[in-house]
């Protein structure tokens, strides 16, 4: 059901205030909000520039560039498109992997998933967690953890690297690379590689461990503001293992209702659009997914971390599943139905990396030297992998000349679309309604939208962009207020 | 053996300007002395602060959005960088991380920030940015030849 905060009432007579862009998510992103002249709350949107122009970039391609063009779409996930394009093409060639080309390309794909998970815990959400998000401004960010925290700050930057490591050696190299090829893989682990990782890897599953004690902690000491901060019910979608085991790789679409039914289950990804539109909205760039079924209004759906760990039916690797039962039986489920309880799902998830990245080192099928299958050529190719932030769908149409003449992508933070823009207004009812605006309450806005990690778009970062500015404007659009935070900062207000 | 000196570029190669980066190193890949190592990544990284490990002289080379054209050349001193810049570092909270790592000081650093006008993905570089490389590549040549021992 559409949330009456989307759109206002009467709009016109309304300030706006923008924040603009969204910091620590990837790319650019921003909100707007509708408030009275007695600060009351009439409209909530989340705003985010999407990369739709990717798909033409693409268009004319010989389809075998895909996986290496795909990893320039983002800075952040390049090895998820990686391997979701390369996936799509496996179909177009015609390929079933062989062991040692799977068991590779899962290697990189758990090393993104445990680099990217550390990432976003240790340095990008850690700050408003560990501080509380209406802190000091100075203090809530990386160099403050690091200040405060020293041994959390060294453990991310070490697993981060770790993680990049494993991608490095399955893929050939730190960035645009070409390990993952239609229809296997052009390089194995040698022993020497595998060496090199293992004996790390001990040390990446315990540190990984211990974070969930960290987020777990932080329920337990506000449980109260954890449960409920921005949360809301949805419905949710992921793969699963044809066990029903957490799947990252390679598993069928799961589908459940808010309420915990089953709308559809080991669902064929090939057919993904059997069960999955996308809607488009006036006010925004980006689709709005839905499950066909239910609808654009009441068919919208949250994945992701929390999503995949509630709702698959257990987890292949021991210590993720039994962290993965305590986080479903703490407080009879509360933290397993909070929108922070992303954080936790995401740890878990990481431990899950860990010890994957830890059994697959000693496959010798790594070693393996028959790398490549190719089978009959189709016209269509789809690949859908969980990247770390959900479900990431790469769809292709090939010609006779081999070229790609039609492209469709919905990676996750579109499939998550509605379901931030649900979370920021929830956060808004309960802590903006009614407020003097402060930068702290505007992060608590921030800290919504974070839990999801979402990535916006873009690898472009030159140095002096990313700044942060705030504007109140009066019901004739005249700027009565302005808060600004350069990109070395430094707040100041314009007024 | 890391070898003492370490340039890395930050750029995206698809998105306009922000190829500056990038493009630099290829300028320079058949002038590189042994004692020079090239590394390039989309944005720096909390993990980055590994690769300046060992190092003597690191020089950091984006496209800059902010300087006058057609570059600016600056020492760069670790900095409690407060921006909220999502997953991309500034080189300055880049050294400071390292300091919390390493416990340690991190090496001498300088950034060339070359101007770059549009980042539009599948764009090329602009005109006036391929004049701002085509300076900033002369200048970093002779930087490298005057500062850096050939190994």
């Amino acid at each position: 059901m559409t949330d009456k905060l989307e759109t206002a009432v009467s709009p016109e007579k309304l300030r706006r205030v923008a924040i603009d862009p969204v910091s620590r998510v990837e790319g650019h992103g921003k909100v707007t909000l509708l408030l009275d002249e007695n600060d009351r709350v009439h409209q909530v949107r989340l705003h985010i520039v999407e990369f739709r122009g990717f798909e033409k970039f693409v268009q004319g391609r010989p389809f075998w560039e895909a996986a290496v063009m795909v990893q320039r779409l983002c800075g952040i996930c390049p090895v998820s498109h990686h391997l979701a394009a390369s996936k799509a093409m496996d179909m177009v060639v015609g390929a079933t992997l062989t062991p040692t080309a799977e068991k590779v390309r899962r290697l990189m794909h758990y090393g993104q998933i445990l680099q990217s998970h550390a990432l976003h815990f240790f340095h990008l959400c850690s700050p408003d967690l560990l501080f509380g998000f209406g802190s000091d401004v100075a203090q809530r960010n990386i160099v403050g953890i690091a200040a405060a925290y020293p041994e959390i700050a060294k453990q991310g930057v070490l697993l981060r690297k770790f993680g990049q490591e494993v991608i490095r050696i399955t893929a050939g190299k730190r960035i645009h690379g070409t390990g993952s090829i239609p229809g296997g893989v052009n390089k194995n682990v040698s022993i020497e590689e595998r060496d090199y990782l293992l004996k790390d890897v001990d040390q990446m599953v315990a540190w990984s461990e211990a974070a969930i004690g960290i987020v777990r902690k932080l329920f337990e000491q506000d449980l109260a503001m954890y449960s409920s901060f921005g949360s809301f019910d949805a419905h949710t979608l992921n793969t699963v293992r044809a066990d029903g085991a957490l799947e990252l790789y390679d598993g069928g679409l799961r589908a459940r209702s808010m309420t915990g039914e089953t709308i559809f289950d080991h669902f064929d990804t090939s057919r993904y659009w059997d069960e999955i539109l996308e809607d488009v909205k006036s006010w925004s760039y980006m689709k709005f997914p839905f499950l066909r079924r239910l609808g654009p209004e009441d068919g919208w759906y949250r994945v992701g971390p929390l999503s995949r760990v509630t709702q698959c039916d257990f987890i292949s690797t021991p210590l993720a599943e039994a962290q993965r039962k305590a986080f479903m039986a703490f407080e009879d489920g509360k933290a397993a139905k909070a929108t922070l309880g992303f954080h936790w799902a995401r740890m878990i998830e990481m431990l899950h990396a860990a010890e994957l990245i830890r059994g697959i080192l000693h496959d010798p099928d790594l070693q393996g030297t028959d790398l490549v299958n190719i089978g009959t050529r189709q016209e269509r190719g789809v690949g859908v992998i969980e990247a770390p932030r959900g479900t990431l769908i790469h769809h292709y149409r090939v010609d006779e000349n081999d070229q790609i003449v039609r492209c469709n992508l919905i990676v996750s933070t579109t499939h998550n679309n509605q379901a931030m823009n649900e979370a920021i207004r929830q956060v808004a009812r309960q802590y903006i309604d009614g407020n003097k605006l402060t930068e702290g309450l505007l992060n608590h806005i921030e800290v919504a939208i974070r839990a999801f990690d979402p990535c916006l778009s873009c690898a472009t970062h030159a140095l002096g962009k990313m700044p942060l500015e705030v504007e109140l404007l009066d019901a004739e659009g005249v700027r009565v207020d302005m808060l600004s935070r350069s990109s070395e900062g430094v707040c100041e207000s314009l007024a | 053996m890391v070898a003492p000196v370490l340039i890395f570029a930050v750029g995206n190669e698809s998105r306009g300007d922000d190829a500056l980066g990038p493009l630099l190193l290829r300028c320079l890949q058949d002038c590189i002395p042994d004692s020079v190592e090239c590394l390039e990544d989309f944005q720096l990284q909390i993990e980055h602060a590994a690769d300046l490990r060992d190092r003597q002289h690191v020089v950091f080379i984006d496209a800059d959005v902010s300087c006058e054209a057609p570059f600016r050349f600056s020492e760069l001193q670790a900095a409690h960088d407060h921006s909220y810049s999502s997953h991309a570092q500034s080189p300055a909270a880049l050294l400071h991380t390292y300091m919390q790592v390493y416990e340690d000081a991190p090496p001498q650093c300088h950034v060339l920030g070359i101007r770059g006008y549009g980042f539009e993905l599948g764009e090329g570089l602009s005109p006036e940015a391929t004049e701002n490389l085509e300076q900033a590549t002369a200048f970093l040549q002779a930087w490298l030849a005057s500062s850096v021992e050939v190994g």
